[in-house]
């Protein structure tokens, strides 16, 4: 279809309203946040001091740790996720399965709930007189609570166990959908030729699903490097900041404390330069094993 | 006998899936389960592992309303989600809409550059974005809650796909009647797409309401506080009432969950929407 002039401007006005958006409020800031990492000083006294910023996050040790914290929760519980996602949904892809409908509702449902919520939820469960303490102590586990949340392991665990509960049943969505693509036929041929289960979930049902894969292994790196409402609401960043992330401690710095927007600024651009260098990787690594 | 030979094979192993998927279910539910019967239980039974509802419903729900401003945030919750929901879903589909049927090498180019913008991680911009809202003193206004958030590269894609799929013909057809390019638009387009409308909806009001990050950067006053705010604010005290607190979880969660069950089909098309 060719455009005559007016149509082609008729286009440019439709578009303009959400272009000229994402420009002011995502492009501009970004530019400026650049500008304001190169800056120090606190509240509106800013001056440029070069890469005094980036030089200073790598000796700030909380920093570290909560870059080390990202991590943990990165390598841990993002292949945690993914592969249970991976077999509910391979699960759910049956024909003869009953009660389908039932399981997936069921499974998809804490996406529904605020990640302030969830969080909370969480932390009164493991809460030193929460439930799951009631009944390690009921069944003799234990003699006394135990002081999940206050001791550094214990919360990293709490908060892995918390984003798996969150987040499985969004990711296995994906990936349902991207099995809705594959003729089911290839299963059902694989049987008669004696497949087992898991050989079709490893050579049918994983390589086909790859891209899929690679998407959501992209913006659970991407998610995981921005958590920010369960380190404030589940642990409040503690015991010592052994649960505190990028984001919470980024916050702290901008708008808890005195202000240091400078600094602030260079330590979110380093999460920029991370999730844009990961994807950069996934991406080199999904397109290898072809 | 093929059939019948398959269908041995995998019932043997649907015990096995029925099992695992009873059982993940089951912890799937769980927490939002007790969460409710939590709200309708004593502080004192929450810590007892009563797992039955009690009566307390109404006491914790009354208290809650003494010591926070459960009215105000709901009514700002709402007015934040459906203003940002309404404004975004017509500016995305917009261009989502002139992206495919206007494109070009300009626009394709524009399209381009605006995908790079889902790269960009909400902290890298937050600073800037919150001295713009400030020096336009924009603080504690709706504008505020819903200016970053109206255009988005994801709604926008979603659209830009649907009409792909939306017929050329009839646009042709609809020009030759004399129907104006916005005509289209409006009479020919937004009533044939109710399915990506509503996909879209969802995602957006869910995001929109369980935004707190921004939120709590640029709604400082206690008057434009939202229920995920509220109920975060409950648990900065030294002793915590478990059944107060479970009633206002609950009352942030209710809202989110309802449009899960009504709207979950379209959920589901939202969130995968991206990789048709």
């Amino acid at each position: 279809m060719m455009l005559n002039k007016k149509q082609s401007l008729t286009g440019w006005i439709f578009l303009a309203p959400a272009v000229l958006l994402i420009a002011i409020f995502s492009f501009v800031p970004m530019i400026r946040a650049l500008l304001l990492s190169f800056q120090s000083g606190k509240g509106a006294n800013l001056a440029f001091t070069g890469v005094g910023n980036y030089v200073r996050m790598f000796s700030d040790k909380v920093f570290m740790q909560s870059l080390m914290n990202n991590f943990i929760y990165l390598i841990i519980q993002v292949p945690i996720m993914l592969v249970a996602a991976l077999i509910l949904a391979a699960m759910l892809n049956n024909k003869n399965l009953k009660f389908k409908g039932l399981f997936r509702t069921a499974i998809f449902l804490p996406c529904a709930t605020s990640l302030v919520s969830y969080a909370i939820i969480f932390r009164t469960l493991f809460a030193n007189d929460g439930l799951i303490n009631f009944f390690l102590i009921k069944l003799g586990i234990l003699d006394t609570g135990y002081q999940f949340l206050t001791n550094s392991t214990s919360a990293r665990i709490v908060i892995i166990i918390a984003l798996v509960w969150r987040w499985t049943g969004y990711n296995m969505v994906f990936y349902l959908a991207g099995l809705q693509n594959i003729d089911y036929s290839i299963y059902e041929a694989a049987r008669i030729d004696g497949a087992s289960t898991v050989q079709i979930f490893r050579k049918i049902t994983v390589p086909l699903l790859k891209p899929i894969i690679l998407l959501t292994a992209i913006m659970s790196t991407n998610g995981t490097l921005q958590l920010f409402d369960e380190s404030v609401n589940l642990t409040g960043g503690g015991p010592a900041n052994a649960t505190i992330t990028m984001s919470h401690y980024i916050y702290n710095i901008s708008f808890k404390y005195v202000p240091k927007f400078g600094y602030a600024a260079a330590m979110s651009f380093l999460i920029l330069f991370l999730v844009a260098f990961l994807a950069l990787v996934q991406m080199r690594v999904g397109d290898k094993r072809d | 006998m093929i059939n019948s030979a398959i269908n041995k094979v995998n019932k043997k192993g649907n015990g096995i899936s029925y099992v695992i998927l009873s059982i993940v279910s089951l912890l799937s539910v769980f927490p939002l389960a007790w969460m409710i019967v939590s709200a309708t239980n004593k502080s004192v039974d929450v810590t007892r592992g009563v797992l039955i509802p009690g009566a307390a419903f109404f006491d914790n729900f009354k208290q809650l309303l003494a010591v926070q401003n459960v009215g105000t945030a709901m009514i700002n919750s709402f007015k934040y989600a459906i203003v940002l929901t309404v404004l975004s879903l017509l500016v995305c589909s917009l261009a989502g809409y002139a992206f495919e049927v206007y494109h070009d090498k300009g626009k394709d180019l524009v399209m381009k550059i605006i995908l790079t913008a889902m790269m960009v991680p909400f902290v890298a911009v937050l600073i800037p974005l919150f001295q713009m809202i400030a020096s336009a003193k924009l603080l504690n206004t709706t504008a505020a809650f819903i200016l970053p958030s109206i255009s988005t590269p994801i709604l926008i894609m979603m659209f830009r796909q649907s009409a792909r799929s939306f017929p050329k013909d009839i646009i042709e057809a609809a020009r030759i009647d004399g129907l104006k390019e916005h005509q289209i638009f409006y009479r020919m387009f937004f009533p044939t797409q109710k399915a990506t409308y509503a996909a879209a909806l969802t995602i957006t009001f869910m995001a929109a309401w369980n935004a707190y990050l921004w939120p709590t950067v640029v709604m400082t006053d206690e008057k434009s506080l939202t229920m995920p705010m509220l109920v975060a604010n409950l648990i900065q005290g030294y002793v915590t009432d478990y059944g107060v607190l479970m009633v206002g979880v609950l009352l942030t969660t209710l809202p989110t969950v309802i449009i899960f069950f009504v709207l979950q089909k379209y959920f589901a098309e939202g969130i995968t929407g991206s990789i048709k």
